[in-house]
């Protein structure tokens, strides 16, 4: 049997808005992922740190903040400097639609906007997962 | 025709409500004329025609000194009242030049790390003239002594005061996570500051309970006024168990709902919030004044309930939330701006939303008689409809031992998960249709300007911090912050001692560090 698909889901900085991620995390669990959330208030090292621990396949990123430039650019070198670019980083939030193009020049697989249902993030993360 | 007519949090309505619904109503016990209890028609006998509510908008962003601007230009065009948005790093007690605030400085709110910053932020707003809300919790003792402070330096006294600080740590643990200590030492803490308050600062409102975030973080209308109350009644058993006496500062407690889209269902839940309270205060606690048991509250309409698309949409629903609101007998109120799903409003949306408030107040004429709505059998059955399902949430929670302890459980945590998960579904298959998003959608969107907060704030706080910590005498700080650890050990009230780190100049974070190594510090179980 194949191994199911882990995902990590991370809060990183100090944005305590979490009732996206919590809807997501669990949309993945119910599709049949396995989910990892790191909970609120994560630093970008600790989020890397729990992704190369539970050799995840991808991160998924909610950020509510406007941190989201910066949050990503630091996951994605960190993950650089481990060896661990192959994980894919995905995410969603309060993200202006002018700042994507700069986010996937930076590495960022997928940027999700607001009204993004349940059913195409699952669908998504299965297609890029499995390519 | 559909065949399933729900509120937007999945209440069944009926067809049609009549005399038979509301046979069982007894107007002195169940209504009673406003401002007799239990207060469901409104706390005041004039209400809106002897004073209208407060308009007061939140608002912070980036430096307190372009939050201080922003504060002069909506007290100028006629906002009556201040209302403080911090940004994360202050929320959670982060200075600015601290790892953990980069890429967050400023820009969902002002920041603030030391005094000198609130001197800023208040400069030439005279503090006996304004009142002032301030939405803080972890580190709501600290950032109240930051505003006596500066009260103090104006030569303005603590009992001409008045404001609110939000300092409504159980429901951080449930819904808004800007908490700082463990659930006890937090409870510990909210008390010390009530204790104070009551005592030298007698205007100022020590605990704003709030709904707001429960329902913002995706409760249903009854999960927010049961799980909002229970808070209350647990903060006012802390303060008897310190053996203050309930009349005391019962009159100083408020509250803070929000106000959704579903009309009737929010002003039923304002209406069952003010009777439930009062019978609350007056039967469990045995309170005798009036003034204890009047549930006062702020309303801010739903945050969660706009949208990125068609953004515009935005002012007709926050126009339809602020209505009911005011409906349901708000005593002040903030509505969004329509671009605030997408960033913190520019200055013509922030405007808008209060020409929005002033239109319902002056052209609508919804004021010119109380409690409009009082005897419809629909308002009435649902407000006592909320009031019955609310009570059984709050009897499930004394069963548990109170607020403190179901929060350490994650009960109300996964209460709200599950309700939060129900209605993103709903709205995915299209049970419940958002306009714009799941139905009547357009293709392309002109792309909005919005506020744009700048990197360089970051810097500019910084360089604050270090001008500050070279000004400051040193001796000061270290003896100032250990008087504050010894009080925190031996169980003294902290709000003396912080009052003292304040004037010393110590940093938000050195006054919450010294507190966390006494009381430890919370960390998010990552329930979903």
């Amino acid at each position: 049997m194949k191994k199911p698909l882990r995902i990590l889901i991370g809060k990183p900085g100090l944005d305590g808005h979490d009732r996206g991620v919590k809807v997501i995390a669990r949309a993945l669990r119910d599709a049949g992922f396995e989910v990892v959330y790191t909970g609120l208030h994560q630093t970008p090292e600790a989020i890397v740190a729990s992704a190369i621990q539970e050799d995840v396949d991808a991160i998924g990123l909610s950020i509510l903040s406007g941190a989201h430039n910066f949050l990503f650019q630091q996951i994605l070198s960190l993950l650089k400097e481990k060896g661990a670019n192959d994980i894919a980083v995905f995410g969603g939030g309060i993200i202006p639609e002018k700042d994507i193009p700069a986010l996937k020049k930076m590495g960022v697989a997928k940027v999700f906007l607001p009204g993004a249902t349940t059913d195409e993030i699952v669908k998504w993360v299965r297609k890029e997962l499995q390519s | 025709m559909k065949n399933k007519f729900t509120t937007i949090s999945s209440v069944p309505i009926d067809p049609l409500y009549t005399p038979e619904n509301v046979a069982a109503l007894n107007y002195e016990k169940d209504l009673n004329n406003p401002g007799h209890f239990p207060f469901t028609r409104g706390l005041h006998e004039t209400m809106y025609r002897g004073r209208l509510w407060t308009m007061r908008l939140f608002s912070g962003f980036g430096t307190p000194e372009e939050t201080n601007k922003r504060y002069k230009f909506l007290l100028e065009h006629g906002q009556t009242g201040l209302s403080v948005a911090f940004d994360f790093p202050t929320l959670m007690g982060v200075d600015a030049d601290q790892k953990r605030a980069a890429g967050e400085v400023g820009k969902c709110g002002v920041n603030i790390s030391t005094l000198k910053d609130m001197e800023i932020l208040f400069d030439g707003i005279p503090l006996d003239k304004v009142t002032t809300s301030m939405t803080i919790n972890g580190p709501a003792s600290v950032l109240l002594a930051m505003y006596l402070v500066v009260a103090e330096k104006q030569g303005v006294s603590w009992e001409q005061i008045g404001g609110t600080v939000q300092n409504d740590v159980l429901k951080e643990f449930i819904a808004q996570n800007s908490y700082a200590f463990p659930p006890d030492p937090s409870m510990r803490v909210v008390v010390d500051m009530i204790e104070f308050c009551t005592e030298k600062v007698p205007k100022w409102n020590s605990v704003s309970i709030s709904g707001y975030h429960i329902r913002e973080a995706g409760s249903t209308a009854v999960q927010e006024l049961a799980f909002t109350l229970a808070d209350g009644i647990a903060y006012v058993q802390a303060c008897i168990e310190r053996s203050m006496k309930v009349d005391d500062f019962a009159p100083r407690l408020s509250f803070f709902f929000d106000a959704h889209n579903d009309f009737f269902e929010e002003i039923a839940k304002f209406r069952a919030a003010r009777r439930m309270w009062a019978n609350i205060m007056k039967d469990r606690f045995h309170a005798k004044s009036d003034r204890s048991m009047m549930c006062r509250f702020h309303t801010q309409t739903a945050g969660c309930s706009l949208t990125a698309q068609q953004p515009y949409n935005n002012v007709v629903r926050t126009t339809l939330q602020a209505l009911a609101a005011v409906m349901g007998g708000t005593q002040s109120l903030h509505t969004n701006a329509w671009d605030e799903t997408l960033a913190l409003p520019t200055e013509l949306a922030a405007m808008t939303a209060l020409r929005t408030q002033q239109i319902i107040a002056t052209e609508s004429g919804v004021i010119n008689t109380i409690d409009p709505l009082a005897g419809s059998y629909f308002v009435e059955s649902l407000t006592n409809q909320m009031e019955k399902e609310a009570n059984t949430y709050i009897e499930k929670i004394d069963k548990m031992g109170g607020m403190v302890q179901a929060v350490k459980s994650g009960y109300p945590q996964r209460e709200i998960a599950e309700a939060s998960y129900r209605y993103q579904k709903q709205i995915d298959s299209k049970e419940k249709i958002i306009v714009g998003v799941n139905e009547f959608k357009t293709a392309k969107e002109p792309p909005m300007e919005t506020l744009k907060i700048s990197d360089d704030i970051h810097e500019a706080q910084t360089r604050k911090i270090a001008e500050v910590k070279k000004k400051r005498d040193a001796k000061k700080v270290s003896a100032t912050l250990t008087a504050l650890k010894a009080a925190a050990q031996n169980n003294k009230n902290i709000m003396p001692p912080l009052c003292d780190c304040v004037r010393a100049y110590c940093t938000l974070n050195e006054m919450m560090e010294t507190l966390k190594s006494v009381f430890g510090e919370y960390h998010d179980p990552g329930i979903f």
